[in-house]
């Protein structure tokens, strides 16, 4: 029991108080528990959690994603073109969309690896590039993506369960598989201690160019989710999308130290803090204290991190 | 033994590598936009340019210190819209000279206070300068639109902002000198005085600053201070600048604000920078803007453009340090 508490006790919490939000969440919605208001709730967090996947996994190689949000722009303002149609034009599209933003990640990869540019001015510098690019695609909001497609993967399976679920559980599959190779061990390897992992011979440069790469296609599977939400595609929508993959991750558990990261954690941050508007909306609390309590929240998640002062027995862990 | 160390962490020269690459670069751009347009090396020209760049380059300032220290402050944003919103809500309060001219001096105490919280977040909880700064800045912009709304109650600056914002002293922008005040500042606290020195040594290795009994948490802290002080003071001299504070203000001048110290050659793991490549590098970013706008470069080519540079330049430093 200690064992499964030291391994999976920091996404527990996150995961306990994420149940918590949404049963409260419910209880106070006019409409209550049906397939309905689920479905709304879970595409309201669906792009955030898609983008925490993507910044977990380059938090784990000790390393920070900046450009996130700007290539989850530029993948929305490139299916807005792409994306609509007949279904084969519709696949190509999506096709298309998520090599895009593959693309972009490997090219921070690359300038992370072989540039040797600290990962938080590299990606700040690439996603200046991004945002330009997304400008370019689409100047102005505008666009059109498939309505019957964009209804499927906003609606439900079989009217059992919220498509958005599966999009969300399916990224977290996708991620496990690729932990168990090689090159996604030397992930986490190349986190916890760089020089062995690459002494012992272990793909560091591979696996930290692959970190980027997936966090690239996480987020272009987030661009093309708000597209399906909005129809549309917007170049202005990147900054505020990475502060808030960030602070999912940290609400999520994971430490920015590296090594070590949990995606399911994450993922329960992101919809923590949909959540949370939710709430503020339902409880007919001023709007304009959204951002307050957001931030109270962030502030009291990290606040919890330094509680571990409190068990160290020698001065010198304090800076670890 | 402690010469040699002297000699090391402080150059002869003022002028090191990055920021001779700077300078390159800003001839470099002078060169192209005085090709296309001749009044591009017009004194008043380039006083203009200075005086836009100057918000940066105070900004640009603070961040050094955090910066050198290895920690990053991700508050400037809405520390400098807090700084100008409470500023001119006092000047609002009462026009009155001797009470509106105080909205500065609490500007700035809400400066200290945010650099306060953060300091003690990062030195004394051991929180993540990047995250703790993260979420301060979320409080400080949830506390600021939930009692002003998405515009400031009263937004005029007082007398003494817009004197300093677009007021001009023997010729010269008062902002401008605003600037060179606060770069002699952070000069001479860096060089001369055993605090610089302490940021020097705690950026480079916090433990051992901590077992040779530095004061490493007050450093921290102090510098934390200094931030909030740089980025409120900023805000207000925009306030000034602009004839009104406004939300958002502050949000062009993070990321352009940590580009400059890194273009300067500063590096984001501390413990190794000059002040005077942060100044060239204030400057590089102000003209490239400037230079991509009278050749009318939409914006998107701009964004592009700043992030090319910042590639290359900082990509060009950890070769060098790599080879040597």
């Amino acid at each position: 029991m200690n064992v499964f508490l030291a391994r999976h006790g920091r996404p527990l919490i996150s995961i306990t108080i994420l149940v918590l939000l949404f049963t409260y969440f419910i209880s106070i919605h006019p409409r209550g528990l049906t397939l309905g208001v689920v479905t709304a709730w879970s595409n309201q967090g669906t792009a955030l959690a898609l983008l925490a996947v993507g910044q977990t996994i380059v938090v784990m190689s000790r390393g920070i994603d900046l450009s996130i949000g700007p290539i989850l722009a530029l993948s929305n303002c490139v299916a807005s073109h792409l994306v609509d149609g007949t279904p084969a034009e519709i696949a190509l599209g999506v096709v298309a969309v998520v090599l895009v933003g593959t693309a972009c990640g490997t090219l921070n990869g690359l300038v992370v690896v072989f540039g040797r540019l600290q990962a938080i001015i590299a990606t700040l510098a690439t996603g200046a590039i991004f945002s330009g690019l997304a400008l370019i695609v689409r100047p102005i909001p505008g666009g059109s993506i498939d309505a019957a497609f964009a209804d499927v993967m906003t609606w439900t399976v079989a009217d059992t369960i919220p498509a958005a679920f599966l999009v969300i559980a399916g990224s977290a599959l996708i991620w496990y598989p690729i932990r168990k190779t090689r090159t996604g061990r030397t992930i986490v390897a190349a986190g916890s201690l760089e020089n062995a992992a690459y002494a012992s011979g272990l793909p560091v440069r591979r696996a930290k160019v692959l970190a980027y790469a997936l966090s690239g296609f996480f987020a272009s599977l987030g661009g093309l989710y708000i597209g399906f939400q909005t129809l549309s595609g917007d170049p202005s929508i990147g900054l505020s999308y990475t502060l808030n993959s960030i602070a999912a991750v940290v609400i999520g558990g994971t430490a920015l130290t590296g090594g070590v990261g949990y995606v399911i954690g994450s993922i329960a941050g992101a919809l923590i803090l949909r959540t949370i508007g939710s709430l503020i909306f339902f409880n007919g609390i001023d709007p304009l204290a959204q951002p307050f309590f957001e931030g109270m929240v962030l502030l009291s998640a990290v606040a919890f991190g330094s509680l571990r002062l409190l068990r160290i027995t020698h001065r010198l862990e304090m800076f670890k | 033994m402690s010469d040699v160390s002297v000699t090391k962490a402080r150059p002869k020269l003022p002028v090191d590598g990055p920021t001779l690459a700077n300078i390159l670069a800003i001839l470099a751009l002078l060169v192209i936009g005085g090709l296309q347009y001749p009044q591009f090396f017009s004194p008043t020209y380039l006083a203009q340019q200075l005086q836009t760049g100057a918000f940066l380059g105070i900004v640009s300032a603070g961040a050094m210190l955090v910066i050198l220290l290895g920690h990053i402050d991700l508050s400037v944003p809405w520390t400098m819209t807090a700084g100008a919103t409470v500023a001119t809500a006092v000047v609002g309060s009462d026009p009155q000279p001797w009470i509106s001219e105080t909205g500065l001096l609490a500007g700035l105490l809400v400066g200290a206070t945010i650099g306060l919280v953060n300091g003690i977040g990062v030195a004394i909880l051991r929180i993540p300068s990047m995250i703790w700064t993260l979420a301060t800045n979320n409080v400080i912009l949830g506390v600021l639109v939930y009692f002003s709304g998405y515009y400031a109650r009263a937004s005029q600056p007082s007398t003494l902002m817009t004197w300093f914002g677009t007021g001009r002293t023997a010729g010269l922008p008062n902002i401008l000198i605003a600037w060179a005040v606060v770069s002699l500042v952070v000069l001479f606290v860096l060089r001369r005085t055993t605090y610089g020195r302490n940021i020097y040594m705690v950026g480079t290795s916090e433990v051992t600053a901590y077992l040779t009994r530095l004061p490493a948490r007050g450093v921290i802290v102090a510098s934390f201070v200094f931030a909030g002080l740089c980025s409120a003071f900023a805000g207000m001299l925009l306030a000034g600048y602009a004839g009104q504070s406004y939300q958002r203000m502050g949000d062009p001048y993070l990321l352009p604000g940590i580009a400059a110290v890194v273009l300067g050659g500063t590096s984001l793991f501390g413990g190794r920078g000059n002040y005077s490549g942060t100044v060239a590098g204030a400057i590089l970013i102000t003209l490239l803007a400037s230079v991509l706008s009278i050749m009318q470069a939409p914006e998107a080519l701009k964004q592009i453009a700043y992030g090319v540079v910042i590639i290359v330049m900082v990509g060009f430093y950890s070769l060098r340090d790599t080879r040597s």
